[in-house]
C-alpha cells in the first residue's frame, strides 16, 4: 500500500502500546499478537497520535536520530498499517 | 532455552451453559470442584508474566461461571497484560461488561454457533442467540474492539454468507471462520461434522469475495477444512514456541488439545512453577524445533510453515504424536483421512449430535 506524507496515522482502538520489563523492550499488544518494537518503531508509534502527519514525525524524529528519511517512516507506518497496529487518515 | 512465550490461554473453568458438539475442551471436563482457586489464578498470572507472556487470554468454558473473574481480570491489567476475553455472551449483561471493561478487558472474543436464531440454538443446545445480539451491542456500546468467531461444519456451512453478514452486523472488527478440527468432541462428532467437498467448493470464494470487499473494515481470518488439503494447517507457531494454555484443574498444556495425547505427560501448576514447565518439562520440549520430526517431515522445506502439522492429530489417527500430520498428502497415512473421508461425508446414517455434557 501507498500512504501518502500528509495522512495522519493513528494507533487502532483496542491497541495497547507498553514497555516489557523482561524483554526490555517497547512492544505493541493487539488481539491477534504482539509485536516487539526497536527504538526507532517505538518512537514511531509513539508519535501516532491521530494529529501528527507521517511529515511532521520524520521531522521530529529527524532530531532524535540522524538519518531517519521520510521514506522510512512511511514504510514502518505501512507495515503497522497491515498488521492492524495503525490506521491512517487522509 | 526456548524463547519467552506471548500469551498465556486461561481456561478459568470447563462449564459452560452452551453445549456444542464440537467443543474444544475434552471428552472429560474438570469439574467445579477440581477447579484452580482465585490465588493459585493470581500465582499463575504473575508467573506467566515474569515468564514473558504479554497477552491473557481469559476463557473456559464460560468464564463469566467464575464469580472472581472481576478480581482476575483486575489482576491481568496491572500486570500490564492484554486481557482478551473469550465468551459465549450468555451472562454478558451491560453492566457485567462495563465494570469488566473498567477493570481492564481490552478486547473481546465472542463465539457463534450460526448465522440464524434457529440454526445456532440447534447447535448452542440452548436459546443463546439473542444474547449474542445482545452481548456484541455491549461491547460495541463501551467501544471495546470486537471478534466474532464461529467453527464451521457441515451443519452451518451452507450458511457462511449469513454469518458474514451476522458478524458484520454485530459491529465486528475481526471474524474467525474456523473449519472444525477433530479432536475430542468433533471427533466423536466427526460423522456429524464433516463438510463435503460440494460445500466446501461453494464456500470457499465466497469467503474470499467478502475478505476482499471488507477489506480495512472487517478482518476475516479463515481455518482450512484440513481433512480436505493437500497439506495440514500450521501448528501455531511451533510447539511451545509462543503460547502456553492452563486447565481449569492447572494443568498446563503446550497446545490446548494436547490431551488427547495421553502418551504426553502433563505438569500442573500445583507442583511446578510456570518458568520451569515452559522450559524444561518433556511435554515441552517433546516437540519443540525440527530434531524430533522423522520423515517425510524431517526433509521436507514445508517442515518451515507448517511444523509437520498437528501433533494431536497424529496421534489420534495413528497412535504416534511424533509422526506426519496424516492430513498431508505425503504422510504414509494420508489414506486413513482418504478413508474416513468416504465413509463420514455423507454416512448412509447421521448420527445425533452428542452434545457436550459434563459426566
Ligand atoms: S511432509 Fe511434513 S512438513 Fe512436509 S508438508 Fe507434510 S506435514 Fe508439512
Ligand atoms: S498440536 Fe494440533 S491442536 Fe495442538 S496447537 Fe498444534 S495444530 Fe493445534
Amino acid at each position: 500500500m501507498t500512504i501518502a506524507l500528509d495522512a495522519v496515522p493513528r494507533i487502532r482502538r483496542g491497541v495497547k502500546c507498553t514497555y516489557d520489563q523482561i524483554r526490555e523492550a517497547h512492544v505493541v499488544l493487539f488481539p491477534e499478537g504482539v509485536l516487539v518494537l526497536n527504538e526507532t518503531a517505538a518512537s514511531v508509534v509513539a508519535l501516532c497520535d491521530g494529529v501528527r502527519s507521517i511529515g511532521d514525525i520524520a521531522v521530529a524524529l529527524a532530531d532524535e536520530y540522524a538519518g531517519v528519511e521520510p521514506g522510512d517512516v512511511t514504510s514502518l507506518v505501512a507495515r503497522m498499517v497491515e498488521r492492524r497496529v495503525v490506521d491512517v487518515d487522509g | 532455552m526456548a524463547d519467552a512465550p506471548f500469551g498465556l490461554l486461561a481456561e478459568l473453568t470447563h462449564r459452560c451453559p452452551l453445549q456444542c458438539g464440537y467443543c474444544s475442551n475434552p471428552l472429560e471436563l474438570v469439574r467445579r470442584d477440581a477447579e484452580l482457586a482465585t490465588e493459585d489464578w493470581r500465582r499463575v498470572f504473575d508467573q506467566a508474566r515474569s515468564l514473558g507472556c504479554l497477552q491473557i487470554h481469559l476463557s473456559g468454558g464460560e468464564p463469566l461461571l467464575r464469580p472472581d473473574l472481576p478480581e482476575l481480570v483486575a489482576h491481568a491489567n496491572s500486570l500490564g497484560c492484554y486481557v482478551n476475553l473469550v465468551t459465549s455472551g450468555v451472562g454478558l449483561s451491560r453492566d457485567r461488561l462495563r465494570s469488566l471493561a473498567s477493570l481492564g478487558v481490552d478486547h473481546v472474543q465472542l463465539s457463534l454457533q450460526d448465522a440464524t436464531r434457529e440454526g445456532n440454538d440447534r447447535i448452542a443446545g440452548i436459546k443463546a442467540f439473542d444474547r449474542k445480539v445482545e452481548a456484541a451491542a455491549h461491547v460495541l456500546d463501551e467501544g471495546l474492539p470486537l471478534t466474532v468467531n464461529t467453527v464451521l461444519h457441515r451443519q452451518n456451512l451452507d450458511n457462511i454468507a449469513g454469518i458474514i453478514t451476522m458478524a458484520e452486523r454485530m459491529g465486528a472488527e475481526r471474524l474467525e471462520l474456523a473449519n472444525t478440527q477433530y479432536y475430542g468432541w468433533a471427533l466423536r462428532n466427526r460423522a456429524v461434522l464433516l463438510p463435503t467437498r460440494e460445500q466446501l467448493a461453494v464456500a470457499d470464494p465466497i469467503v474470499a469475495a467478502a475478505q476482499e470487499r471488507l477489506r480495512g473494515r472487517m478482518e476475516i481470518v479463515y481455518v482450512i477444512a484440513d481433512y480436505h488439503e493437500a497439506h495440514p494447517k500450521p501448528c501455531m507457531y511451533g510447539w511451545g514456541a509462543r503460547q502456553l494454555t492452563v486447565a481449569p484443574n492447572g494443568d498446563v498444556l503446550p497446545c490446548p488439545a494436547a490431551t488427547v495425547i495421553s502418551s504426553l505427560e502433563i505438569e500442573n501448576v500445583r507442583d511446578s512453577s510456570l518458568h520451569d514447565i515452559w522450559h524444561h518439562s518433556p511435554s515441552f520440549n517433546a516437540f519443540r524445533g525440527f530434531e524430533w520430526m522423522k520423515d517425510p517431515c524431517r526433509s521436507c522445506p514445508r517442515k518451515e510453515v507448517d511444523f509437520g502439522g498437528c501433533r494431536c492429530q497424529a496421534f489420534q489417527l495413528t497412535g504416534d504424536a511424533a509422526t506426519t500430520d496424516p492430513v498431508c498428502s505425503l504422510s504414509p497415512d494420508r489414506s486413513t483421512v482418504d478413508l474416513i473421508l468416504e465413509t463420514e461425508m455423507k454416512p448412509a446414517e447421521v448420527p445425533a449430535m452428542a452434545m457436550r455434557k459434563m459426566q
